[in-house]
């Protein structure tokens, strides 16, 4: 292959790297009013009466928007395939508010000190309820945060509003109960995962402006602007066709623009003014009034026999979606879906639970999506196990864990939301992830610990994880090939690149086809007027979903190019092949250059634009796989972490651009050791957010994080883009465990909950 | 009040208001888009620019602050080295954070051109990235720093 495995740069690095504006807020309309938003001070309350009349004088001021001035069609903010399974319970502004930070009025004005002026004058009477803030007594709470008789579900997902339930789910292969009977070892163990916070640094921007024609035109910095068009459709009652949504470069996301955000409020300030507006959230709102990672509690019973044969997994969950339901089951399920599939051979497996709201920040997508948390849960326990059977847990893991070729009854049984599909694991190198990382690692020199000194001691620990690539039957992405004169191409793609460099290895499938340098494919992606239709980057889809269908883009335009090519050569198509630069005879002399027929396809003959497009919907949801291997040092006196090595060996398939594949994996790991070891949200008795910037909340810097090894397995997936899989998300799922499993290696204690602080440590060595 | 200052070479003299951030100033007034505001309290680094050759955070300061001083920003290297060496090393994702980590690698090796692995972790250390992991934009720096020396000898 000679651009697929090529590590060229991100096609968008050195415009970057200069600083060109190329964001959300430096492309705005410069005379855009500015929009800011009035956010609840109270955690459950109803909205009696607002007073604009003070704040409307000011000076500057345009407009001030409640809930009384809006279409009130219950919606989600989540970007998922149509119909969602969130519930629509989320209205563009409510009488009610649900966490502090929730929208009460919209206000926008010529610049920031009047609108801000009038944040200050508007008055707002409230009448304030007891808040659900522990979400463990969520359930038949006396307050019920989503009163309201509009709220419902798209279809069923076990919603009940009145129970404070977003969300509920159980399914059960076997027979728990008596396949424990059967067991010789059976260990039983509790575990919490906290919200964690996003921090993609480009806060969430939006503007929005009228065009010539009067359509709405939204610029955002979003993953899924598709779905942004047609949420927005929806919640305004606008026609699909009046809407033009481009999202330009993006500075990350991570899940946390995987929905609407302040796409709506610009868009009223739009529709009532006529106007240009912009919002650009403060890091506080960022943290405030955004998204966090649902937070979860697992009960985890693993039984097994003597012979180290894993037998039951029962997984009893409860997760907190906060204020509204947004990605409230399908992350619910992902911990199990993405996590059960890894120990294929038990004879019962149960995954139960319920997704509750409470008066908090809402929780939304976030990388790794659930399986993070169920990670976390089982490879914990599954130490934990192995120690019980006296095993060492690498080897419990190998003789047990998912290999080539096998399949999972849990594949079919637990989808996103719905049903999944059957499949076998057509390519799954987990055991050499496996034994490349304990080489790395040196496992057998270091296992399970090593005393530095008196105070300091070493261990080793690690976790196996998988993902998906795209959700299958439901994600679809599309593309459009278009040839210029000059023999260079456009690809149009709906597929959205937050920073990942999707455009990049998308532009390299279409050269691998087509057999041009990847510099000859010019990508637009992600306007709604002009990219084909994708459901955006989310689900670890892009790589297999976006670039199979790119790949068959590519392959009817290669056909495409040898028919008009044997046409001018005046041969018998199945006599011309072409190799990048010519059409040529195959047993012959003739040729004629790609420009050449590129011009005259223009200019002189025959004339047409040659134009291909493809769309593509997984019939399957390829896992990727990984192993990592944690090496931590124990401060026995302060507590402290030292995390000294983190090894990740990954199988993804085929590494499009490996450079890029390897980013995506540094960057997961750090956010999911951040997860681990210090990212916490902390609330105050009366719900206020009070980790709310990045001095409280402390997310990893380069002097926190030791020593990151990431290596792929040499591994080619038959459904995949040249034997590609997914990537994003892969890296982001072991940490947890990994390294709570070597500091139990170290110490010998067992934290349960994340962060993993110097505190819990100390009070557990007490 | 009046300040005067060269930005990127360019002596500007401009009246701004005593309570104006130099991050508002320069962006919004003087349209240097390249500064980017991740935080607006100094942690991130997303805003740093070189000022009389140090990495400031442009959030913290205020425009009038700038009065009489050096300023330069991405906009203004007088090479591209540095980027040379971020796109060779391939360290950057979405972006966002990287014109600060640019300032910030000039910063450093304005004061040496063999910085240690320490010295590097330190000088980054006021710069936050969330999607590359710090792996790569570390040997962007090792890099950029080579390059440096590479074309001093050449001189």
């Amino acid at each position: 292959m000679k651009e697929v495995t090529r590590k060229i740069p991100k096609k968008d690095a050195l415009g970057l790297l200069l600083g060109k504006p190329v964001y959300t807020d430096d492309i705005a309309p410069e005379n855009s009013l500015i929009v800011k938003i009035l956010r609840s001070p109270h955690a459950f309350a109803r909205i009696k009466n607002i007073d604009t009349s003070e704040a409307e004088k000011i000076e500057g001021i345009e407009c001030i928007i409640t809930h009384l001035d809006l279409p009130r069609n219950p919606i989600t903010r989540a970007g998922q395939g149509y119909p969602e399974p969130s519930p629509h319970d989320w209205y563009i502004l409510d009488e009610y508010v649900r966490y502090v930070g929730d929208e009460v009025a919209i206000i926008a004005g010529k610049n920031e000190q009047c609108v801000e002026e009038a944040l200050q004058k508007i008055k707002v009477e409230y009448e304030i309820f007891e808040p659900v803030l522990d979400f463990e007594k969520a359930e038949d709470h006396p307050s019920i945060i989503h009163p309201e008789k509009e709220s419902h579900p798209m279809f069923e997902i076990g919603f009940d509003a009145e129970k404070n339930i977003a969300a509920s789910y159980e399914m059960e292969i076997g027979n728990i109960e008596e396949e424990l009977k059967n067991c010789d070892v059976v260990v039983h163990q509790r575990y919490y995962t906290q919200a964690q916070a996003h921090v993609a640094f480009e806060p969430h921007t939006a503007a929005s402006y009228l065009d010539m024609h009067g359509r709405l035109v939204i610029i955002s910095s979003t993953q899924v602007p598709f779905h942004v068009r047609r949420i927005i459709a929806e919640a305004f009652g606008l026609p699909i066709k009046d809407i033009r949504v481009i999202k330009p470069r993006i500075g990350g996301g991570f899940g946390g623009k995987q929905a609407i955000h302040g796409e709506p409020f610009v868009a009223a300030v739009t529709l009532k003014t006529g106007k240009p507006a912009k919002i650009v959230y403060t890091r506080q709102e960022v943290f405030e009034a955004t998204y966090t990672r649902h937070p979860m509690r697992y009960d985890i019973t693993l039984g097994a026999t003597k012979d180290g044969k894993l037998k039951v997994i029962d997984m009893q969950g409860l997760s907190d979606t906060g204020a509204y339901g947004e990605h409230a089951l399908t992350t619910f399920m992902v911990a199990g879906s993405k996590t059960l599939p890894l120990y294929n051979k038990v004879s019962a497996v149960r995954f139960t639970g319920k997704v509750v709201y409470t008066n908090k920040v809402p929780a939304g997508a976030f990388r790794g999506y659930g399986a993070i948390q169920g990670n976390f849960a089982l490879e914990s326990t599954i130490d934990m196990l192995a120690e019980k059977l006296g095993m060492d847990p690498v080897e419990f893991r190998k003789k047990n864990m998912i290999a080539e070729g096998e399949t999972s009854p849990i594949f079919k049984i637990m989808g996103e939301g719905r049903e999944g599909v059957e499949m076998f694991v057509r390519s799954c190198k987990l055991n050499e992830c496996v034994e490349e990382g304990m080489k790395l690692i040196n496992w057998k020199e270091k296992y399970p610990r090593v005393k530095i000194s008196e105070t300091k001691i070493r261990g080793v620990g690690m976790a196996i994880a998988m993902q998906g690539s795209g959700i299958a039957n439901i994600d679809m992405g599309a593309a459009i090939l278009k040839l210029n004169d000059d023999g260079s191409f456009n690809l149009l793609i709906g597929a959205t690149d937050l920073g990942t460099g999707s455009d990049t290895i998308l532009a390299q499938i279409a050269a691998e086809v087509l057999n041009v340098p990847t510099e000859n494919i010019i990508v637009y992606s992600s306007d709604t007027d002009l990219t084909p239709f994708d459901v955006g980057a989310y689900a670890s889809s892009t790589t297999y979903v976006s670039g199979n269908a790119v790949k068959r883009a590519a392959e009817k335009m290669k056909k495409l190019i040898i028919k008009e090519g044997a046409r001018k050569l005046g041969i018998e198509e199945s006599k011309v092949d072409f190799d990048g630069n010519y059409i040529y005879e195959i047993n012959g002399d003739k040729k004629l250059p790609l420009k050449e027929l590129a011009t005259v396809l223009y200019y002189t003959e025959n004339q047409k634009q040659l134009i291909t497009d493809a769309s593509y919907v997984g019939e399957e949801s390829p896992p990727p796989f990984m192993a990592g291997f944690a090496e931590v040092e124990v401060d026995i006196e302060t507590g402290k972490v030292k995390l000294i090595n983190y090894v990740a060996v990954v199988d993804c398939g085929t590494t499009i651009n490996p450079n890029l594949a390897k980013i995506q994996v540094e960057g997961g790991l750090v956010q999911g050791i951040g997860m681990t070891l210090f990212e916490d949200v902390k609330y105050s008795p009366n719900g206020k957010l009070l980790t709310n910037n990045l001095m409280h909340y402390k997310i990893p810097s380069r002097l926190d994080i030791g020593n990151i090894i990431v290596k792929f397995a040499e591994s080619y997936e038959p459904t995949g883009p040249f034997g590609a899989k997914s990537v994003a998300e892969i890296g982001i799922d072991t940490p947890p465990a990994a390294i709570a499993n070597a500091i139990y290696n170290a110490v010998g204690i067992r934290i349960t909950s994340l962060p993993i602080t110097p505190e819990k440590i100390l009070m557990s060595l007490k | 009040m009046k300040i005067k200052f060269t930005l990127n070479g360019t002596l500007i003299e401009k009246d701004v208001p005593v309570n104006k951030r130099a991050i508002d100033f320069l962006r919004d007034d003087l349209g240097i888009l390249s500064i980017k505001e991740g935080c607006g309290e100094g942690e991130c680094g997303a805003c740093t620019i070189l000022v009389n050759g140090k990495n400031v955070h442009s959030c913290l300061m205020l425009a009038v602050e700038l009065d009489g001083k050096e300023v330069i920003t991405v906009e203004g290297l007088k090479d591209n080295v540095i980027q040379e060496a971020y796109v060779e090393a391939g360290a950057i994702q979405c972006g966002f954070c990287t014109p600060g980590f640019i300032i910030s690698t000039k910063a450093l090796l304005n004061e040496t051109l063999n910085p240690t692995p320490e010295e590097i972790k330190e000088a980054l250390e006021g710069n936050l990235c969330r999607c590359t992991g710090y792996v790569k934009i570390e040997k962007a720096v090792k890099l950029a720093a080579k390059m440096y020396k590479g074309s001093d000898s050449n001189d």
